[in-house]
């Protein structure tokens, strides 16, 4: 977002050694986590990682902050968990499908609300995503409040049976670090380039001659499609897809991980979302101090920690992250 | 005689409640176009700011045995200085950034409040009683209206208009206006620019507990009932337009008219149909029905 | 020495055989999970509550069994959500050793929960969800469904309604899936008793202000108004009702579903002349008043609403029938809760069927005048009691593959 100096030069395409070894790092604790945690939850948090990395991409290489992020996550969800139950797709056609229908979404509601900045941009995606809410609730083929479920995993390829946690995991992983490559590939090419210059000044940008729009435009969808893909992901993992994927209380969430993790960086996402949903599951035996806990992260982040806990380590190394 | 299949008695019953919601709505958005409009600051806190209202008249009545009438006028200035000191220290340092993160500041603020009452309370609501002066109702022909309802539209239009003359046409109103177009001009005519802010902030989050204490009476007083209306209220505001005091006004109004509407034809949608418009009003106008480009 | 070889041979046939006799019992420690809302809106009818319910029903049993098992009792909120609560039963069932989830409000969870509990052979003892598909067509051989369902509350509320008089309806109805299935349960039954139904209105879940559905049910001038929904909506269509004069106007309203703890919230004044159905009221007899009395006390006075009760009673039969199975396999215990009569002081005599569902009397009650209450929580008057062999949807109509 414009009005924070950034104090790294995020992106600069030089010295990106830092930005490979964090990545070699995560790969290894991705691989080797499952050994020692449940792997379901793990599973989770690539997921949850995945889509606030794609939410990253809008906000803090786009600047722009969408506030109805769920209705990709949540539509996708859907459309996986249908597709797999109801057409007996097999799992990775069904979520590719579903990431298809993720990316059309954006490009209908991209086209909308592109044409708006700031606020008003926010508020426009939080009313069409109210809307694809309502519509979700009111189209039977989703359940309704009970979902879509008991979703079949199937077999990837018709081969592999992903009934176990030892053949989705590798399945799940390979999508986080695909989506995520995707992500960083697009943020250090031209277009990411670009889309800094946009968020840093528009003006300028136009002056410069490219369609602003456009690049906008085009942010917002990829955005929107490594969402879906997350969502559909999602949806088989759990074998479920519910309400609570497309209510705005979603999109709350992945702003919160974003900006716990830190906005603007490239792994800042992943540490937010897993700390937000070890969090949750930790406090979820204790219940009622979840909402007062995030909220305060909130407070706290946005009043001293505004970098998120990747930033404050890119910002003492000097280095992107 | 019928419209649309409706008796047009049953159909001015419904409007006639619809204008009842829309004080609400017209109260509570006052609030925060009073907020945003002067002060540029989005409270995201607003919801929460309007339970915390009903909660206060509750316990007012429960531990303390003071009535609704005395409520009406503590409650706002207890939740007012909250809103105050959360102005003070935290909101004023986020002035130089982008206004995103005021709202997300007081976004987070709201869950802290909402998950501490509802630690405390619980969430399946707790009963106030309507307060005894105001009980009972009359039968006008084609309904019957509770005085309490009546109560409320005509509070709600007196503050409304109350607010809207002050800011609009008073000298204080002047040099608030005056203070958000250039602070330092304003300040360097000595009037002490910081602590107007401040007070306007905390005179905002007074007419949203206002309306939570008019509200405690018709719906159970919940940690949640602040959650359930935010975004509505925004989408009016946004709708009026956010620079707009008037505009909001007119708006929440109008909003309840509409959501009435709605409720007789096609009542799943009354949830959603404020959304609809908000969308369609971003798209042609973006600034609001009322509002002025910033 | 063959003699010997065989004597020992036969010594330690004879010692391992002992073994087996002794309960086959994972990790040596029967846990039992009580998840439900712990903080939102149905957390005063199940709650903390239910864990105080289901730890005094593993004291009880500890009394008078002689199986010497090892018990514990945890508990999660699953905060009304599927995902949540899916992903805690599985996590349960994996890693940490539970056998058996009770409790479970909130029918979409409980399906979920029901679904993982049976891909893993688990047990589900649900006392808190109200969809009658539990026992229909979503039925499962790992799972009880106690206390009440939709199919229930409809029979009971209606039909004993328009018996009395009540013969013209009009519902007021939340516009998802329970709510659906409750006003089309209950709108089958008004038909059949000879009744009409005049109107309907669906609103929006979680809605704030009733009066404009409320002024349509009164102009229907319908004599009966259910309320086909739940919690904070029930609580709030009441308390406006209350304000438009409506019963004073001469309706009535039946709350299809309420509990004690709603009308708790809602006080007399505003929620008398209410007709409810419930399963189990602490004032019932000698039995459900001394067990109450105990509840409130390890619970910060608080009395009971029916799903403690009912959590407490299916955990002790639960533990019944492990002690009677010698296992916690979850799909031999459950099978063994059905083979096994129940008695306890709560519900009395009753059985769980073939589909899974609980056979017990139902009971309609109305809220008394503040007048006649002598007391907190003193609020129901009974008026008539349903035989257990009424009260729930006979076995064949269900739908549930299980059912031969």
């Amino acid at each position: 977002m414009t009005g924070e100096p950034s104090s790294v030069s995020a992106g600069a395409s030089g010295d990106t050694r830092h930005q490979r070894v964090a990545f070699a790092l995560m790969i290894a604790i991705f691989a080797l986590l499952p050994l020692v945690v449940y792997p379901v939850f793990v599973m989770k948090v690539m997921c949850f990682a995945l889509f606030a990395c794609a939410f990253n991409l809008l906000i803090g290489f786009g600047g722009l902050l969408s506030f109805g992020h769920a209705m990709f996550l949540g539509t996708a969800g859907y459309a996986s968990a249908h597709a797999a139950k109801v057409w007996g797709f097999n799992p990775e056609l069904a979520i590719v499908f579903a990431t298809g229908c993720a990316a059309l979404l954006g490009v209908a509601t991209g086209l909308l609300a592109i044409r708006r900045q700031g606020i008003y941009f926010a508020m426009i995606t939080l009313a069409l995503a109210q809307m694809v809410y309502f519509f979700y609730l009111q189209t039977p083929f989703t359940g309704g409040e009970d979902g879509i479920q008991a979703v079949p995993r199937g077999r990837l390829f018709g081969l592999f049976d992903l009934g176990s946690a030892g053949t989705m995991y590798p399945l799940v992983f390979v999508i986080f670090v695909g989506g995520f490559l995707v992500i960083w590939r697009a943020v250090n090419s031209p277009f990411g380039q670009i889309l800094k210059a946009i968020r840093e000044n528009e003006a300028r940008a136009t002056s410069l001659g490219y369609d602003v729009d456009r690049y906008k435009l085009l942010a917002y969808v990829l955005s929107a499609t490594l969402s879906g893909l997350a969502g559909a992901t999602k949806a088989l993992v759990f074998q479920l897809a519910s309400l609570t994927d497309v209510y705005w209380t979603m999109s709350g969430e992945v702003v919160l991980m974003t900006l716990l993790g830190g906005m603007g960086t490239l792994f800042g996402p992943v540490v937010g979302a897993a700390i937000i949903i070890t969090m949750q599951n930790y406090l979820a035996q204790i219940g009622a101090w979840v909402a007062v806990v995030q909220g305060a992260i909130f407070v706290v982040c946005v009043m001293a920690f505004r970098r998120g806990v990747v930033g404050e380590i890119a910002h003492w190394l000097r280095k992107p992250l | 005689m019928e419209i649309f299949g409706i008796p047009t008695q049953a159909l001015f019953g419904q409007l006639l409640i619809g204008l009842i919601n829309g004080s609400f709505y017209a109260l509570l958005s006052l609030g925060l176009a009073v907020i945003f409009g002067l002060l540029n600051i989005i409270n995201f806190t607003h919801g929460a700011q309007y339970m915390f209202g009903a909660f206060v008249a509750y316990l007012l009545l429960n531990r303390l045995g003071v009535s609704y009438w005395w409520a009406l006028l503590i409650a706002p200035i207890v939740v007012g200085a909250t809103g105050i000191v959360i102005e003070r220290l935290m909101l004023s340092k986020l002035y130089k950034l982008d206004h995103l993160y005021g709202l997300l500041l007081t976004f987070g603020v709201a869950l802290v409040m909402e998950g501490l009452f509802r630690n405390e309370f619980g969430s399946s609501g707790l009963p106030y009683p309507s307060p005894p002066q105001l009980a009972g109702g009359r039968n006008l022909g084609f309904m019957f209206l509770p005085n309490y309802r009546a109560w409320v539209i005509a509070v709600s239009l007196v503050v409304c208009l109350g607010t809207w003359y002050a800011i609009e046409r008073t000298r204080l109103g002047a040099y608030l206006r005056a203070a958000t177009e250039n602070p330092q001009l304003v300040q360097a005519f000595g009037i002490n620019v910081p602590r107007m802010i401040t007070l306007t902030y905390g005179f905002g989050v007074a007419l949203a507990a206002f309306a939570g204490v008019m509200a405690a009476p018709i719906y159970q007083v919940s940690p949640q009932m602040g959650a359930n209306l935010i975004i509505v209220v925004f989408a009016v505001v946004v709708i009026g337009g956010m620079g707009s005091i008037l505009g909001s006004v007119l708006t929440g109004f109008g909003l309840g008219l509409v959501e009435g509407l709605t409720k007789v034809f096609y009542p799943e949608a009354s949830n959603t149909v404020i959304f609809v418009i908000m969308a369609i009003v971003l798209l042609i106008k973006p600034t609001g029905l009322f509002g002025t480009q910033k | 020495m063959k003699l010997k070889l065989s004597s020992l041979v036969a010594a330690l046939a004879l010692a391992f055989a002992g073994g087996a006799a002794q309960a086959q019992i994972s990790g040596n420690v029967v846990k039992i999970g009580v998840m439900n809302d712990m903080s939102g809106v149905y957390a005063d009818i199940g709650g903390p509550g239910s864990v105080v319910a289901a730890k005094l029903a593993v004291e009880d049993f500890q009394k008078t069994s002689k199986a010497g098992l090892k018990i514990e009792v945890v508990s999660a909120d699953h905060q009304n959500k599927p995902d949540v609560g899916s992903t805690v039963a599985r996590q349960w069932y994996d890693t940490d050793g539970v056998d058996a989830i009770a409790d479970v409000p909130t029918s979409s969870v409980a399906l979920a929960v029901s679904q993982v509990t049976r891909d893993k052979g688990k047990a589900f003892l649900a006392t808190g969800p109200a969809t009658a598909d539990l026992t229909g067509k979503a039925c499962s051989p790992n799972t009880v469904h106690w206390l009440y369902d939709t199919w229930m509350l409809a029979n009971g509320t209606g039909s004993a309604i328009v018996k009395t008089g009540g013969d013209t309806w009009f519902f007021l109805t939340a516009d998802y899936a329970f709510g659906h299935a409750l006003e089309r349960d209950t709108e089958a039954v008004v038909l059949k008793n000879g009744g009409k139904v005049l109107g309907k209105v669906r609103h929006p879940l979680a809605t704030q202000d009733f009066s404009s559905f409320l002024l349509q049910a009164q102009a229907s001038k319908a004599k009966v108004i259910g309320l086909a929904n739940a919690g904070g909506d029930t609580i709030n269509s009441i308390k406006q009702a209350a304000e438009f004069g409506i019963v004073k106007g001469g309706q009535s309203l039946a709350g299809l579903l309420v509990f004690l703890t709603d009308v708790h919230g809602l006080g007399l004044q505003t929620a008398q002349g209410l007709i409810v159905t419930e399963t189990f009221y602490w004032d019932l007899n000698d039995q459900t008043r001394a067990w109450s009395k105990r509840f409130a006390a390890a619970n910060g006075g608080k009395y009971p609403s029916m799903d403690h009760a009912g959590v407490y009673a299916v955990v002790l039969h639960y533990l019944k029938a492990v002690e009677a199975a010698k296992t916690d396999d979850g799909t031999k215990v459950v099978a063994k809760m059905k083979e096994l009569p129940t008695d306890d002081p709560l519900f009395g005599k009753g059985t769980v069927r073939q589909d899974g569902r609980k056979i017990h009397p139902a009971y309609l009650f109305e809220v008394k005048k503040p007048s006649e209450s002598k007391g907190p929580y003193d609020y129901y008057k009974l008026r008539a009691t349903i035989p257990a062999d009424q009260a729930f949807r006979p076995l064949a109509e269900g739908g549930c593959p299980l059912v031969k």
